[in-house]
């Protein structure tokens, strides 16, 4: 059976590159190295789910339809719409994004991908005050210091720790794992010992104020080696991992950000507790992030949906840049889908501008709130939508559905998602990175190359043709719509 | 005392499962079971009068959904309940962008009420109810 390696995974913003695939009979059969996550799209991707041709909306159903047919009823909408809505594009390739940019152009819609409803806000931060960062590749070699602050790597990002952080060997760090299990195993002996003794265990806090940390920064805070602090409102699976959990209240993170500049800054707090955290251990923290060599902040949906939005980022990257005058500090997004970074800077380098890029006018316009999808489909002012790569279906607010629903919905997907039940045209698309070569930025900004594994379903195409034929198409029409103008005048 | 309703802050998230499921098919039963709930805090769930798997009727400004609840395993978390993202959280959650985009999926208020008798929706039955599809 053929072994394919160094295969990269299409599935969050880590882009582990070490996946290995075996294939027999034009199918997956076993994956080495992945996460469960990767593991079920490599061996899920092809189930009962996959949509195989072309579908549309007939008397409220959706029927089987030609491609040529599809495809030239999705020109004609978009070709005839005022201001439609060209939204997704997250999980495909770089080379599909561009033919996007393209579309979007020729039309006059609004270009937006799922950044609006992830790391938009971060987006924003960094316009306002810069990126101090680094590649994934100096954090494994170099930080002794790792923040999780809002984000939860082990659900989202499952192999980020083992890859890039605490759980790696780098080249001037050693992996943390060995005593991850020892602390893990000690804990276990104090249980059963503290039960031997029927000793009672203390009784659970009922408040959050009481629930909230008290206890002490460890004196692991301090210690040779890599260190691992979790910020979180709940205590997650990394949480537990960590050598300090800091438990901040809800929507409270902006507070907790700008207490630690000020101790970071040597300026003194009035307070006994910010954020449900006291003063003294924030001072012990505070220690910590300015006696390292070299530390991370990674940051997640925790600090760029809850309240403060792009403020809190433009806060976190202001800390680092503190603490860049005392060591040496970098800050990353935790990307969710595995090419949002390459949706951003495709974007940015076709159009002047990261995502919310409203082509209308007849040049790229970008006005966060305006121009950003989800503030067009709140107004209802879109008149039709196409959707790749994405399910706002099922990640967008209701309202912002209804009105997507009210209009023409063309959805390119592999899979039948909400989006695809909701659609009036759908259209079966080949995985990129499985079924399609192409190229995606991880979340650093490091382009890497995916590979194909199989042939695709008969019939079934790449999200870039796709595009590309309905992009002619819409070309087609409007050509016939300018010479019949020419001719009635 | 048992309360009928309870006060509480709704986040929305990733989890593992959903995470899995996601990529094994939207329309699979593992999504289902991955998304229609809700996590809970355990003392909570005690004041409401419930247990593990209980079915729940959250409520916000935005909409309302019933969920099975289940007990947070990793400690306490008063006042504050999880829904993983999907079709479920996105009944109910707001969509106050703050003009930059970004709706509020996470810090906002919500109630909860149990719900023993109230079924959960599957995915095309709540897209169903909500947008006619």
């Amino acid at each position: 059976m053929p072994v394919i390696n160094s295969v990269t995974c299409p599935i969050c913003g880590c882009l582990c590159d070490d996946i290995e695939v075996t294939v027999e009979n034009n199918e997956v059969v076993k994956i080495k190295n992945g996460c469960s996550i990767c593991e079920a799209k490599f061996i899920g991707y092809k189930g009962e789910h996959r949509i195989h041709t072309p579908l549309m909306r007939k008397d409220g159903k959706l029927v089987p339809v030609s491609m040529e047919e599809a495809i030239h009823k999705s020109a004609e909408i978009l070709a005839n719409a005022n201001y439609p809505i060209l939204y997704g594009w997250s999980s495909t390739s770089c080379e599909a994004q561009r033919v996007g940019v393209e579309l979007a152009e020729e039309i006059g819609g609004v270009l937006d991908n799922t950044s609006v409803v992830c790391h938009g806000p971060s987006v924003l931060a960094v316009q306002e005050v810069g990126l101090p960062t680094c590649t994934l590749g100096q954090i494994r070699h170099r930080a002794d210091l790792i923040i999780y602050w809002g984000c939860d790597p082990w659900s989202a990002h499952p192999r980020h720790l083992e890859r890039y952080t605490s759980f790696t060997d780098g080249r001037f760090e050693n992996s943390e794992w060995k005593s991850y299990i020892n602390k893990v195993k000690a804990s276990a002996g104090k249980k059963k010992l503290l039960s031997a003794q029927r000793i009672e265990t203390p009784k659970k806090p009922v408040t959050m104020a009481e629930s909230l940390p008290m206890n002490k920064p460890p004196e692991t805070l301090h210690k040779e080696g890599r260190k691992l602090i979790v910020i979180d409102v709940r205590k997650s699976m990394s949480a537990e991992m960590a050598d300090y959990f800091i438990q901040v209240e809800p929507n409270k993170d902006y507070e907790l950000i700008q207490a630690l500049r000020a101790l970071v800054r040597d300026q003194e707090l009035d307070v006994d507790k910010v954020a449900g955290v006291p003063v003294e251990y924030l001072q012990e923290v505070a220690d910590a992030l300015v006696n390292a060599e070299f530390g991370v902040i990674f940051f997640g949906m925790g600090l760029t949906q809850t309240a403060g939005k792009f403020r809190n980022i433009e806060v976190a990257i202001s800390l680092v840049r503190d603490l860049n005058f005392r060591t040496k500090f970098a800050i990353m997004p935790m990307r969710g889908h595995f090419n949002v970074t390459g949706a951003n800077v495709v974007s940015a380098w076709q159009s002047g501008y990261p995502f919310g890029v409203d082509f209308s006018l007849g040049y790229p316009r970008y006005n966060p709130g305006e121009t950003t999808c989800m503030d067009v489909l709140l107004r209802g002012e879109n008149d039709a939508s196409l959707v790749i790569a994405a399910d706002p279906g099922a990640n967008f607010p209701k309202r912002a559905v209804e009105n997507m629903v009210k209009k023409p919905l063309i959805v390119i997907d592999p899979h039948m998602n909400a989006t695809a039940m909701l659609g009036d045209i759908v259209f079966p698309s080949a995985f990129v990175g499985i079924e399609v070569e192409g190229t995606a930025y991880r979340m650093d900004h490091v382009p890497l190359p995916l590979k194909k594994v199989v042939e695709p379903p008969e019939g079934v195409l790449p999200d870039e043709e796709i595009l590309k034929r309905i992009l002619e198409e819409v070309r087609v029409i409007k050509s016939q719509k300018m010479e019949q103008k020419v001719e009635a005048a | 005392m048992m309360q009928q309703k309870l006060r509480v802050t709704l986040l929305t998230g990733r989890t593992i499962e959903q995470g899995v499921s996601k990529e094994r098919g939207k329309s699979s039963h593992d999504y289902f079971e991955a998304c229609s709930m809700v996590y809970m805090d355990a003392d909570d769930m005690k004041k409401l009068g419930i247990k593990n798997g209980t079915n729940v009727l959250v409520t916000t400004p935005n909409g309302s959904v019933v969920l099975k609840a289940v007990k947070y395993p990793r400690g306490p978390t008063p006042s504050l309940i999880y829904i993983p993202y999907g079709p479920w959280a996105n009944a109910i959650c707001s969509d106050a962008t703050s003009s930059i985009g970004m709706p509020s999926f996470k810090g906002t208020p919500a109630e909860v009420e149990p719900a023993p008798d109230k079924p959960v929706l599957s995915m095309e039955e709540l897209l169903k109810s909500e947008f006619g599809r």
